[in-house]
């Protein structure tokens, strides 16, 4: 079968995730590039990124981090850079039963308490900095 | 042909007999947090259960009728009924908790002033009363009636909720087990309610818990007393039917 029947055939099937899976989001949110630095401290801090409660990183001077998701060592080998800031933005449109919530999105949420209701969990330019710091992630834990 | 009468026949049979896989959140506590609940001397959650013991036999409302006046000692009377609470309530017909039940006597029986969800006398008479379960196995009542509600509650359950977008199921059932941040993920059943928290200082009902996991992933609690809690409360009962009552337990 040739590739571009294969692929046409998976666009039919799943169009966005499929689509997804190839490119990611490669538009920045922000004209601002993203900054690795602060792009690291919001992933190291619990009540912004929220990241350590489910995933490692290698950041070492936070204790108590979780194992309910892949290491974030080796993430910037891993993925590109918009396929990162898919994995952001809406992790569940690649897969709709992912427990990473998404950070950029307000639509299609339930009983969402009062003080975040309207609210992404990340602003746009706090999304580019977490892609910036994944990025530098390039090497795999040993 | 085992295998198939589970699936076909026994499903729920099969179910309890899986009971050894089922984990109550003692098993994973750290051995000191362990000797604490077992130890009455050591466990704070003692003397909610004293503070219960005198209000149980404290005269209250117009008639001055205490709790025992009605029911006698708790230790006999009291016997196995957390066990088989949340319940069906005829006054109401509607499902009904045990805190509900202590607050519904309180003030149609007793005429006395109401006792708030979560206030020290309601908890401690809840303890009280949760104590003489002590060691017996959770027994929901079969009654039909209370099947729409644990439907409901299982859908609350499985239901995605908050700006993070996790339902109960997504960390208690996939992920039970792995640690969230430092804290194990507990497989979430209600064996131990009401119990004192490390981390509350207090002792705290199985509603103030469902509260905390939901405002933890930044969804809007239900009103302390709301029908959803107690659907909750019901079908994790269910999920926990034969597992043992660990009242007041101790948590981290
Ligand atoms: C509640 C749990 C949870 C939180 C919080 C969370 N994630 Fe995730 N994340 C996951 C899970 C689970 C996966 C695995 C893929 C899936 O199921 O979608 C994942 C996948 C990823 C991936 C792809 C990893 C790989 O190599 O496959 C990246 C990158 C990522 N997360 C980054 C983050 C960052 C950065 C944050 C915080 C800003 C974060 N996650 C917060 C659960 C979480
Ligand atoms: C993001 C993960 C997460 C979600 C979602 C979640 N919980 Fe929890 N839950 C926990 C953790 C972790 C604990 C252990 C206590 C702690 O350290 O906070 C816990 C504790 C509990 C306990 C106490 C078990 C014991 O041994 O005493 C119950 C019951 C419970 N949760 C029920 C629920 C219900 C019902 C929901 C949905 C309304 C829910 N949880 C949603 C993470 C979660």
């Amino acid at each position: 079968m040739n590739r571009k029947r294969a692929s046409l055939a998976l666009l039919l099937l799943a169009p966005l995730a499929a689509a997804a899976r190839e490119e990611g989001l490669p538009e920045p949110l922000t004209a601002t590039p993203g900054d690795a630095v602060r792009g690291r401290a919001i992933v190291a801090d619990r009540q912004r990124g929220l990241c350590l409660l489910c995933h490692t990183a290698p950041i070492p001077e936070e204790r108590f981090q979780g194992n309910l998701a892949p290491d974030l060592a080796g993430a910037g080998s891993r993925w590109t850079e918009a396929q990162l800031r898919l994995r952001l933005v809406d992790s569940r449109r690649l897969n709709p039963d992912s427990l990473m919530p998404s950070y950029y999105r307000t639509e299609g949420l339930h009983r969402v308490a009062p003080a975040f209701a309207g609210r992404t969990v990340l602003s746009a330019q706090e999304i580019e900095d977490v892609v910036a710091y994944l990025l530098t992630l390039k090497e795999e834990r040993p | 042909m085992t295998r198939l009468a589970c699936i076909l026949l026994l499903l729920p049979l099969c179910l309890s007999a899986a009971a050894e896989e089922r984990r109550s959140g003692f098993q994973d506590m750290a051995p000191e947090t362990q000797a604490m609940q077992q130890d009455d001397t050591a466990n704070p959650g003692m003397l909610w259960v004293l503070e219960g013991e005198t209000l149980w036999n404290a005269p209250a409302g117009p008639a001055g009728q205490p709790c025992a006046g009605c029911h006698g000692s708790a230790e006999s009377a009291m016997r196995g009924v957390a066990a088989r609470y949340p319940a069906w309530d005829e006054a109401d017909a509607a499902p009904i908790d045990l805190a509900g039940r202590i607050q519904q006597c309180r003030a149609a029986r007793q005429g006395a002033p109401p006792l708030p969800r979560e206030s020290e006398e309601l908890l401690a008479l809840t303890a009280y009363v949760a104590r003489q379960s002590r060691g017996l196995p959770i027994t929901p009542p079969e009654d039909p009636r209370l099947d729409p509600a644990r439907a409901e509650g299982r859908a609350l359950y499985t239901e995605r909720r908050g700006q993070l977008d996790l339902s109960c199921a997504q960390c208690h059932d996939e992920n039970a087990g792995r640690r969230l941040a430092g804290s194990a993920i507990p497989q979430a059943h209600p064996t131990g309610y009401p119990l004192y928290r490390l981390e509350w200082q207090s002792l705290g009902s199985l509603q103030r818990r469902l509260r905390g996991c939901m405002t933890g992933v930044r969804a809007e609690p239900y009103a302390y007393g709301a029908l959803e809690y107690v659907a909750i409360e019901l079908y994790l009962a269910q999920r926990a039917a034969g597992m043992t009552l660990e009242a007041p337990a101790v948590r981290p």
